[in-house]
């Protein structure tokens, strides 16, 4: 590699037609995948507190081991790849501003530090309004293992709770988690 | 040891809020992102493989039994890293108008004609070299309701994967010296003048095909690695 770095392209919104032209795919992990099998709901909101009806959720996890489906994760691989998980989804937002995934509970990963991390999602939101690509984490309400993860450890802690998904108090395997845009209750995003 | 990738510079993204388009206001976070380090999570992302595309996906004017209306292009060109090096094997998604200006979505109310044989959505993945092209038909403008009298310039929408989480990229493809470019909230979010030129292509009389099609040639840089290791660092 040599000399000046090239600028990386601007990002542009996906606009409100995306459809057309992204697909989506909200099976991460299909029903034989090793792991805590879950529906995720997500819900978008606006400053007005409005459901956007246009948004793009992409989730990328680890399986239930704390694997990720990628060259770069070198962890020893002493269990056969899982051919029922796919890690990826991409889901888009219905009238009422919710989306679904049938996934997984993703395992613990490496952190920097030689530690691990709690279990997360790695989510992306994209909306017409949005001129770049969204950031976020989806943690698990009332995981003891929060309290070790060195990413949450760098949010304030009023507002760790913008990233936790909340079980159905129905149902143990459904999960919610709400983005706010912005507003009073925004979303913690990060700068990656 | 992760190796983390290299921050963007000042200046050549928008920011969240961009009041003249006005969907932002409502929609952009107004606290700034949290800065964290690059973690597995990170810098690992989804692989896309070849079982996942047809050769037609590539070719928007051979989706359908006959040939969409409009003007013939190509649109080829190369996915790099930052550094330089390509992006291989990457998926390379599009979507954009026909020739009317008119999206095939619900949502589109635009009185002008859709093309029974125009889709407007292609997939690709990069080669060795990084290369992608297709072959569609140029877009129109078409209006839309931000302000009086509003018009979006002739695009094409490119949504990359990259090889991370991080290098994930939705961006949109202007055609060289389109007059609408000045008035365009969307591309003038972008604050540095020479990033927003990088998002118009550029006529390419070597990609041109005599007789048959005009070419474009768009190249997109993704983010790319630091050259030393994260801990390096700390």
């Amino acid at each position: 590699m040599s000399g000046e770095n090239l600028v990386p392209s601007a990002s542009q919104t996906v606009g409100p037609f995306f459809r057309l032209g992204l697909r989506e795919s909200k099976i991460i992990a299909s029903s034989t995948a090793r792991g805590h099998h879950l529906r995720l709901i997500c819900r978008v909101f606006d400053g007005a507190g409005d459901p956007v009806s246009d948004a793009a959720i992409e989730i990328w996890q680890a399986d239930a081991d704390g694997r990720y489906r990628h060259p770069d994760d070198l962890q020893e691989n002493t269990i056969a790849v899982d051919p029922s998980f796919r890690g990826f989804g991409r889901a888009f937002t219905q009238d009422d501003g919710s989306c679904e995934f049938e996934t997984i509970k993703p395992g613990r990963v490496p952190a920097p530090s030689g530690s691990l991390q709690a279990p997360h999602f790695n989510v992306s939101v994209f909306a017409r309004g949005v001129l770049k690509r969204l950031p976020t984490r989806i943690y698990f309400a009332g995981e003891s293992t929060n309290a070790e993860d060195t990413i949450l450890a760098m949010v304030p802690e009023d507002r760790r709770d913008t990233l936790m998904a909340k079980p159905s108090p129905h149902d143990p395997t459904i999960w919610y988690f709400e983005v706010h845009l912005c507003g009073e209750r925004e979303t913690v995003f990060f700068d990656l | 040891m992760i190796q983390p990738y290299r921050r963007h510079s000042p200046d050549s993204q928008p920011s969240s809020l961009y009041e003249p388009y006005r969907a932002t206001v409502l929609r952009a976070p107004k606290k700034p992102p949290i800065f964290v380090p690059h973690t597995l999570s990170e810098v690992t992302g989804p692989v896309y493989g070849h079982a996942d595309i047809s050769p037609t996906d590539s070719d928007l004017t051979r989706q359908h039994s006959g040939e969409p209306q409009g003007e013939r292009i190509i649109v080829n060109g190369r996915i790099l890293d930052d550094g330089g090096l390509p992006v291989r094997h990457t998926l390379v998604e599009i979507w954009q108008t026909n020739a009317a200006g008119r999206y095939l979505h619900t949502k589109d109310n635009h009185p002008a004609p859709l093309d029974p044989n125009f889709t407007g959505a292609g997939r690709v993945l990069t080669d060795e070299n990084g290369e992608y092209r297709f072959v569609t038909i140029r877009p129109g403008a078409y209006p839309w309701r931000n302000h009086n009298n509003a018009w979006r310039p002739a695009h094409i929408h490119f949504s990359l994967l990259g090889p991370s989480f991080i290098t994930r990229l939705v961006t949109q493809m202007y055609f060289p010296g389109d007059p609408l470019l000045a008035f365009d909230p969307i591309f003038q979010s972008i604050p540095d003048e020479r990033a927003r030129q990088r998002l118009q292509a550029s006529f390419d009389l070597q990609v041109t095909q005599p007789e048959w099609a005009l070419g474009f040639r768009f190249d997109i840089v993704l983010r790319g690695r630091e050259g030393t290791p994260f801990e390096d660092h700390r």
